[in-house]
């Protein structure tokens, strides 16, 4: 005992030392925790049918994350039985592999929305988003009747040249074409082939039903439509989501 | 000779001849310290009472953008925690630094002035920035780039400022308080650069993406998060306990060996304990087991802290009875260790299955936010603002025990309500009916809360006001007339 007492006066006589040997301490968890992440090939399991969001998806995402959606609902189902039943399959580290930030979240103020993509009309989102307790009474949700305003799309393209330069797999005809894509999704009534052969299992939508105006609520609506889906579960093996 | 005419011209008349003379402490931007944690406090509970008010009243969002429950709940954490707490760990290191060291502060009265102003400065364009929906969407991560950038600035001098004054000391050691300091500047610089590596969209926008994407960005996330609460709320905290309770009780420190082994164990334990966060994610599960198990494993450096500051009362505990703020400075030890034993339990995953994603969490995040970093500074400020303003006597010790008992009370609520509420909506979501189906529809559960969340209000409507009656106290305290023999300077009545 008395070597520790000896050597830790040293210690404690050195700026230089102590704050180099704390460095050293705090740094060690961390690195092995996160770097095998970005190492281990199968932390992402092999699964087909993900892509990058649509620039119409990627707007909604950003209201999503700009309006706290995450400070209650997660998107991130467990695999237990309850949650299976709840919301469907167990969430996947591949389905949110694109994901800036990730929106797994902490707190299930609301239910979960991983796989909430689908459930719902799009008529019913936005009812329910404008005024939730017009559909369920029981609902602690604030309204969101202000996302009835017209998106601004105009740095979309900026956007999605930013995913591409931090590694999303946007093509560049992808991000040369944002614009046109966001309002050719948002516009069923035009041509959307160019856009639907650039997105796959992408859907032309208007969940407001004002043609005149893209606004935010179809953006989000739109985000929320295809949450969970890109995966085709049946075509999916044990073998294909093992994580090492 | 004339160097011998400036060194003696910058001693203080009246330290001229004594044994050790004593440098001239930094002591006024201290003040705005000490105003900035007192009011940040009481703007975060008060965003804190409101929010949770809306969780039982959802008519409380008014319908508006800014007023939404999703922004208003970044501005309430980033209000306790780093407005609150920041000026609080800001106050008290640069006060510490100075007592332990027998050094002015590095760079005098300006360096202070320039870290007041810098980092509430970078507080007020984050939370600005919260009620007009700029966010990296990140918990407790929220401030965008160029708030992040701004943060990078004034940490590196905060780092410069804090050792550069350590250089200067004349005390061979550097004191324990320090050192849990230092690994509080230090880890949260680590941390703040890791986790917020992004690329603005552009230079002339708020948007920015992250680094990293999915799996990896909540792995980043959590060690972030997790050790915000680590370094940022207790390693800083322990500093503050490890110079103010042994003031307070006017005896050193229980054990010196256990601060070492304290010291150490608890900053390499701490920083494996993210993952907790994640159990049953699609992290895998290597990582989930390893954060769990340092998770229990950091129980006992925890307790071996609060050991260490309870301990030091011995042969002290009557003081109880006369010191306001000794009582709260104990009373936060002891809910440190009933926090932290609660977390070693909670990140245990299959306690986890249960408690995740429900109120328990947040009922377990008060108990160490209200009872632990709340009450300990309480009782910091209930010590050092008369001294800071050159008074020896508290306005009125009655007045902080009401705060003491109405704050307790509050917390009380506050706890047992979440337990309840979050044990409940945790076993209503996985109850089946006697035919195997699912028996509660996800909004029955959000219905049961509701009278949980009232009391919950309420048990912070009783925290927020012990802390204006605390606020009061304060201000009648400085504004007192001296005493003829009580116009010390805080350097002198507490070296």
């Amino acid at each position: 005992m008395f070597g520790i007492r000896f050597n830790h006066g040293r210690i404690e006589r050195n700026l230089i030392l102590l704050g180099v040997l704390t460095l050293i301490t705090i740094s060690i968890g961390g690195l092995v925790q996160v770097i095998p992440l970005f190492t281990i090939e199968s932390t992402i399991e092999r699964v087909g049918g993900i892509r990058p969001y649509t620039p119409l998806e990627l707007a909604g995402r950003d209201i999503y994350v700009r309006e706290g959606c995450y400070t209650c609902h997660s998107q991130m189902v467990r695999p237990f039985r309850d949650e299976r039943e709840r919301y469907g399959h167990y969430s996947l580290a591949a389905e949110s592999m694109f994901d800036r930030p990730f929106q797994w979240g902490s707190k299930r103020t609301g239910p979960d929305l991983a796989r909430v993509g689908g459930r719902y009309s799009d008529e019913w989102h936005v009812l329910h988003l404008r005024h939730p307790r017009e559909l369920v009474p029981e609902t602690v949700m604030p309204d969101y009747a202000f996302l009835d305003r017209p998106l601004n799309y105009a740095d979309i393209r900026e956007r999605l040249a930013a995913q591409r330069s931090l590694g999303v797999p946007y093509t560049e005809e992808m991000v040369a074409n944002a614009r046109a894509d966001l309002e050719a999704q948002a516009r069923p009534a035009e041509d959307g082939a160019a856009f639907a052969a650039r997105y796959a299992r992408a859907r032309q939508m208007d969940p407001d039903g004002n043609p005149r105006a893209i606004t935010e609520m179809d953006a989000i609506v739109a985000y929320l439509q295809m949450l969970g889906t890109l995966v085709d579960f049946s075509e999916v093996t044990p073998e294909r989501l093992r994580q090492q | 000779m004339p160097h011998d005419v400036i060194a003696a011209a910058a001693v203080p008349p009246v330290m001229r001849g004594a044994m050790r003379p004593q440098p001239v402490y930094v002591e006024t931007p201290l003040r705005a310290f000490a105003v900035a944690t007192i009011f940040w406090g009481i703007a975060g509970f008060l965003v804190g009472v409101y929010i949770a008010f809306q969780l039982a009243f959802p008519v409380l969002n008014l319908g508006l953008e800014y007023t939404t429950f999703g922004r208003l709940r970044p501005l309430h954490t980033s209000a306790v925690i780093f407005a609150f707490g920041g000026n609080a760990l800001l106050l008290t290191s640069l006060y510490v630094v100075q007592r332990t060291c027998r050094a002015r502060l590095l760079g005098g009265d300006d360096a202070a002035w320039f870290l007041f102003w810098g980092y509430n400065f970078f507080i007020v364009i984050a939370a600005t920035g919260y009620l007009l929906g700029v966010t990296q969407g990140k918990e407790y991560a929220e401030p965008e780039w160029y708030a992040d950038l701004w943060l990078t600035f004034v940490w590196v001098a905060y780092l410069v400022i804090y050792g550069g004054t350590i250089l200067r000391r004349e005390e061979p050691h550097i004191y324990v308080a320090n050192w849990f300091f230092l690994a509080f500047i230090i880890t949260v610089a680590v941390l703040h650069l890791g986790n917020n590596m992004a690329l603005p969209v552009s230079f002339a926008g708020a948007k920015s993406y992250g680094a990293a994407a999915g799996v990896q960005d909540a792995m980043i996330q959590w060690w972030y998060g997790h050790n915000a609460v680590g370094f940022f709320l207790t390693a800083g905290f322990l500093g503050m306990m490890y110079y103010f309770v042994p003031k307070q009780a006017e005896r050193p420190i229980y054990s010196y060996r256990l601060s070492i082994v304290h010291f150490w164990a608890l900053t390499f334990l701490y920083i494996w304990a993210g993952p907790h966060h994640l159990h049953h994610t699609a992290l895998p599960d290597w990582a989930q087991v390893l954060g769990m198990v340092f998770s229990i494993m950091l129980w006992m450096p925890s307790w071996g802290g609060m050991i260490n500051g309870l301990m030091t009362l011995s042969g002290a505990w009557d003081k109880l009875r006369t010191d306001p703020g000794l009582r709260f400075s104990v009373a936060a030890l002891g809910f440190y260790g009933i926090a932290t034993f609660e977390g070693p339990v909670m990140s245990i995953r299959a306690v986890n299955s249960l408690s995740h994603y429900t109120d328990w969490t947040i009922g377990h995040v008060h108990s160490g936010a209200l009872g632990w970093n709340g009450f300990i500074t309480f009782g910091v400020l209930y010590w050092l603002v008369p001294r800071l303003w050159g008074r020896t006597q508290l306005w009125s010790a009655k007045l902080a025990n009401w705060h003491f008992w109405i704050a307790t009370l509050g917390i009380l609520l506050y706890i047992t309500s979440m337990w309840v509420s979050g044990i409940m909506q945790g076993l209503m979501w996985r109850a089946y009916d006697h035919l195997g189906f699912l028996q509660y529809s996800f909004v029955e559960t959000v219905a049961a809360m509701r009278p949980y969340y009232v009391i919950r209000a309420l048990g912070g409507v009783l925290f927020l006001v012990g802390a204006l009656l605390m606020a009061y106290n304060l201000y009648r305290s400085v504004r007192a007339p001296r005493e003829a023999n009580a116009a010390l300077p805080a350097a002198t009545a507490a070296a």
